[in-house]
């Protein structure tokens, strides 16, 4: 019940999504009565569980790399400040994304819980913002450009046309709401993840759903829920004034954005890319809305780039700077209030501490000793007394800071017997579960030690076979041990 | 079975443009045939351009109800029934055009009778563009304004044939009533184009909207 309430905030900025941004999916069918509302909804629903939940992963983890929101109290406040400042601004009619909204909220939570903000994930972030509707424009440009000559080439007779149309308009939703989904749901259930109390469930034999599965399932259906609920609503009074353009120009427009969603969301892609030693985009959620707008100006370049209304553009190059800062500023007052008023954890203090041990295992990882001189023996409340010590020296590279950082950071585990007697069997390997009998009775200060003494204890616990998708899933194990052990 | 319906409502399409490019052909040789005075032949084409308009009219109802059933095209539906309501339109002016001449039994001069067959050429040619003109609106929307440029030439032809005709007919040495008799079916074979003009504008402005 209590996780429920934790939850709430969360789920309403799913659903939210759902009755809003689902409309930059599937609008343009509806409203051009190319598909039936029910047959939108429904489709859009199903794709967006499983764009979710088998690929939303990606997008969370660089929210994650930004700030780790780590207590249950501290994720509600940041979706709830979200969710204020996507209503407000809504409300006073500014341009406002849910992206933009959470990015904020986050660095709210950072500034609040003294961690540090990630600014090369930042950056990151910002960039694909920039990006996001740009590269909707040139892909409507090169679709609308490809539809001209197929247009020319085949002479397709106007009723034929209607009747594929229809047909892409389907696939085309099916695909956005996978895109969204695996966009988005980092959006909504993304500052969860760190603080996520779910376990793996095995669904069928030999499919399991990992716990930030499981969290994206829920958050899914709650975008479901707003999709069914709602959309309808949105879709009639602002979907006609979005696209005022032809129904394959609508068609050509959620094309082009649900690219841009899905290679900025696809995690698959992303590896894939990888693995053929291409460049890869990165993985954030982007705005859904602004890609739509991007698409439609594609369309207007390639028609001859009439009409285009360039204040549009300035509004929403304003949004990427003050949704933000408006949310930070929510989510700052937020966190007093729900940590001071109603005496919730809002953050699990995370200090930092340099004893001779961390200093051995940190001049291992290629730290010059003669560098590590000045942390010897000292310690610090949080990130933030630890990154200004580390900046008065002035000695250390991003790398290294890195390095410090996760090394340093105090994150008790005891292996108790009671703890291992409630693991889930089933979800470790023999192996694996033995090498924690091994160290039964065990207590550690940092977390890589715990993960050293696991790995050393049995070669199951190692996360550096080189197989990706078993070191992947190594890791998965490895974080729920780490958060059933850890010393709250 | 989506694609499969729209086969058969295309066929229908075409079925009624050809219908209606059949009945302007007829026209102007059913004129010839009444200005040759072969009422026999005259007659026969009359007859089938009237069988022709039932046809054309009840194709039109049945995409009308095709294309409203099943909610197809519902962007240009409008201009697409209007199109085809327009365009029956003008075969119904040539069956009326026929059957005046059939009931009044206007008696045409020799010296006019040339100019009677040129002024049904020219409108029978306008009729025919305009249909090349709605095909093309159908499937290939950036040749349609090359058609409608040939219909605004065949209904100018017209109207200087038109002018020429009238101009004759008042300069001769005719009773007025027979005058006023020749004027009434000059106009009215002109009107077949004239039609077609009005129908070419309008195709002309649902272009464009298709085109945005």
């Amino acid at each position: 019940m209590i996780l429920l309430i934790y939850l709430s905030s969360g789920l309403f900025l799913a659903w939210s999504l759902g009755a809003n941004n689902a409309a930059n999916v599937f609008g343009p069918a509806v409203s051009t009565k190319m598909v039936k509302f029910r047959t939108a909804a429904i489709l859009t629903s199903i794709f967006v569980i499983l764009g979710a939940v088998y690929e939303g992963a990606g997008a969370s983890q660089t929210l994650g790399k930004l700030g780790s929101v780590n207590a249950l109290g501290g994720a509600f406040t940041v979706a709830l400040a979200a969710a204020i400042t996507v209503a407000g601004m809504t409300k006073m009619g500014l341009p406002v994304s849910t992206s933009q909204a959470i990015v904020g909220g986050i660095i709210g939570w950072n500034f609040f819980s003294g961690s540090l903000t990630d600014f090369s994930a930042l950056s990151k972030i910002f960039g694909t913002w920039v990006i996001c509707p740009i590269l909707a424009a040139i892909f409507s440009y090169i679709f609308y450009k490809l539809y001209l000559v197929f247009i020319v080439r085949t002479r397709i007779h106007l009723l034929r046309l209607d009747a594929l149309t229809r047909f892409f308009y389907l696939a085309v939703t099916a695909f956005g709401a996978y895109s969204l989904g695996a966009n988005n749901i980092a959006n909504a259930m993304g500052v969860f993840v760190p603080a996520s109390p779910f376990h793996d469930i095995q669904v069928m034999s030999g499919f399991t759903l990992s716990g930030t599965q499981v969290l994206f399932l829920i958050g899914s259906i709650a975008i479901g829920v707003g999709v069914i609920t709602y959309s309808h609503n949105v879709i009639r009074t602002v979907g006609n004034d979005l696209f005022r353009l032809s129904s394959v120009g609508g068609l050509i427009v959620i094309l082009a954005e649900a690219w841009v969603l899905f290679i900025f969301g696809s995690q698959s892609l992303h590896d894939w890319m990888l693995a053929h030693n291409l460049p890869a985009f990165p993985l954030v959620p982007v705005s859904s809305s602004q890609a739509v707008v991007g698409g439609v100006i594609g369309i207007a370049i390639a028609k001859g780039g009439r009409n285009i209304q360039f204040r549009v553009l300035g509004r929403i190059s304003m949004g990427w700077v003050t949704t933000p800062i408006i949310a930070c500023l929510i989510t700052f007052i937020l966190l007093f209030f729900v940590q001071n008023v109603f005496d919730q954890k809002v953050h699990n203090e995370s200090s930092y501490d340099f004893s001779r041990n961390v200093i051995t295992e940190l001049s291992e990882h290629d730290i010059d000793f003669d560098k590590l001189e000045p942390l010897k023996g000292t310690s610090f409340k949080n990130a933030r007394e630890l990154n200004n010590f580390l900046s008065g020296v002035d000695q250390y590279s991003m790398e290294e800071k890195g390095l410090i950082l996760a090394y340093g950071a105090v994150d008790p585990i005891e292996v108790t017997t009671q703890g291992i007697r409630i693991i889930q069997n089933d979800y470790l390997s023999k192996q694996q579960l033995s090498a924690i009998e091994e160290l039964d009775g065990t207590t550690y200060k940092h977390r890589w030690q715990f993960v050293q003494a696991l790995s050393d204890a049995s070669d199951a616990w190692r996360t550096d076979t080189g197989n990706k998708q078993k070191d992947d899933e190594t890791q998965e194990r490895l974080n729920y041990i780490i958060n059933h052990f850890r010393i709250q | 079975m989506l694609l499969r319906r729209t086969k058969r409502i295309e066929r229908m399409i075409d079925d009624f443009l050809d219908v209606v490019s059949e009945g302007g052909i007829l026209f102007s040789k059913a004129i010839r045939f009444y200005v040759e005075e072969n009422t026999e032949e005259f007659d026969a084409r009359r007859l089938k351009v009237s069988e022709l308009e039932s046809t054309a009219d009840q194709l039109r109802r049945d995409i009308e109800m095709e294309l409203y059933a099943h909610t197809l095209i519902p962007e240009s539906r409008g201009d697409v029934l209007a199109i085809l309501e327009n365009t029956d339109d003008i075969i119904d002016n040539i069956k009326e055009t026929l059957l005046q001449f059939s009931v009044e039994h206007p008696k045409i001069p020799h010296e006019f009778a040339s100019q009677y067959i040129e002024l049904a050429i020219a409108s029978g040619e306008s009729v025919d563009a305009l249909v090349t003109g709605v095909r093309c609106f159908f499937r290939d929307v950036k040749t349609v304004k090359d058609h409608l440029h040939k219909v605004y030439l065949h209904e100018k032809e017209a109207d200087k044939i038109a002018e020429r005709l009238k101009r004759a007919i008042f300069n001769s040495d005719i009773e007025l009533a027979w005058k006023n008799h020749l004027r009434y079916f000059a106009l009215h074979v002109e009107h077949v184009s004239d039609y077609a003009e009005t129908m070419a504008d309008r195709l002309s402005i649902y272009t464009i909207k298709r085109q945005v």
